[in-house]
């Protein structure tokens, strides 16, 4: 059997901290279980395009407003890492948006939350961001080579964002009552959906060993939610902001905090597309893909002119 | 006009003066300059390059990861390639 001696020797490598790269014999579970993970993640980066997106023009100065043109073009290049690594595994970037757009592809249930005030654009950086981060730094450790790299290189820059993020809420929480209430009722709005972005908990989701053996999970939902509230919760408490927890509290023996329970039903609702947002999201991004038709269609015109150009002379 | 997403290009950029291209990723583009203005704002955002090589993809040839073994074994053994398999006494100097 070729393929059982293939098999072995590919976990040998995984086992040894090697990566997998886009030429080497991998199982087809493997293959599979990544374009599906790589695509939702690329997908997400530019869903979450659009709740930003719509602050740029209503930022509330201009280096605010510098600020998150800057962020939200991250995104974008993150989305392009992402689709560039699915791509190495022989999908086609055209396939994967377009299982966007007919709504067969998931992304990240956050962005299904609508952005009311201005303080909502510092809670997604200090919370979303945040979060992201934590699932990120773990997937940077992943098995495979182009989606790990794509991952170290977007946490270096969702740092900025992180931080951008929480100095919004910061200078709101240092402001007048009205500004502060603002910030409070942002994180009362955030907190939970950013706590269950990272997935369901880990009895509703179970890890396969084989996922974990092959370095494509690494660490459960559950454990990266827990380093995510242990690092927010005093963040909050130092600008004077409390998470909307009435049974967060503090373990002494354990050293981490406790948390309330989940309302686990939201999440499936708003993963099965009956969240605040889904349908605009999902409109939005479709016509954002019909709009930008002209501009693909005129730089294919442009190119093949200077092509032509070149030839005559 | 069919819609496309263009044919994909690998980039190469050079962190500092003297140093090498390195790979970095990819871009998708129509031409080599418009792959050059997308490689510009996608990999080198914060100051990361000064100067930038793109290449179709499908001009690149590669070496087979099935036949890295033995594909690269001549020069295993070789070891008196390396300066470090010649003794040389103590006490000799610039050597």
């Amino acid at each position: 059997m070729e393929d059982a001696k293939q098999l072995v020797a590919f976990e040998a490598k995984i086992a040894a901290g090697q990566k997998i790269e886009p030429k080497d014999w991998m199982p087809e579970a493997y293959r599979k279980q990544l374009i599906r993970m790589m695509s939702q993640h690329a997908h997400s980066e530019i869903v979450g395009m659009l709740p930003e997106g719509n602050w740029i023009t209503r930022a509330p100065n201009l280096r605010r407003k510098a600020i998150l043109l800057a962020k939200v073009q991250d995104e974008g290049g993150h989305g392009l890492y992402l689709y560039s690594a699915a791509e190495t595994l022989g999908v086609d970037r055209t396939e994967l948006l377009s299982q966007l757009h007919t709504g067969k592809a998931k992304y990240s249930s956050i962005f299904n939350y609508p952005t009311l005030s201005w303080a909502d654009i510092g809670a997604i950086g200090w919370l979303v961001d945040g979060a992201a981060i934590m699932n990120q730094t773990v997937l940077a450790r992943g098995s495979y080579g182009p989606y790990s790299r794509a991952m170290v290189r977007i946490c270096k820059e969702e740092s900025f964002h992180n931080r951008q993020g929480y100095e919004i809420m910061m200078t709101l929480a240092q402001g007048t009552p009205e500004q502060k209430a603002m910030a409070q009722d942002a994180l009362n709005r955030w907190w939970w959906p950013a706590v269950m972005m990272l997935g369901p908990s880990d009895d509703k989701s179970p890890n396969s060993d084989q996922l974990m053996r092959w370095k494509v999970k690494l660490e459960s939902n559950d454990a990266i939610r827990e380093r995510f509230i242990d690092r927010t919760v005093p963040q909050a408490e130092f600008i004077g902001l409390k998470v909307p927890d009435k049974d967060m509290k503090f373990n002494e023996k354990t050293g981490h905090y406790t948390h309330g329970e989940i309302n686990w039903d939201e999440f499936f609702e708003v993963i099965k597309g009956n969240g605040p947002c889904n349908a605009k999201r999902l409109k939005d991004r479709v016509e954002a893909d019909k709009k930008g038709r002209w501009v693909r269609e005129a730089a294919t015109a442009y190119a093949a002119k200077q092509a032509k150009e070149r030839e005559i002379a | 006009m069919e819609d496309t997403q263009w044919p994909v290009w690998e980039v190469f950029v050079q962190g500092n003066p003297g140093i090498p291209h390195k790979h970095v990723g990819n871009v998708h583009a129509p031409d080599a300059e418009m792959a050059i203005q997308n490689a510009r704002d996608v990999y080198t955002r914060r100051s990361e390059g000064i100067s930038i090589w793109v290449v179709p993809s499908n001009a690149i040839s590669a070496s087979s990861p099935e036949d890295q073994g033995a594909f690269f074994e001549p020069s295993n053994d070789k070891p008196y390639r390396h300066p470090t398999f010649y003794k040389i006494p103590d006490g000799v100097k610039y050597l």
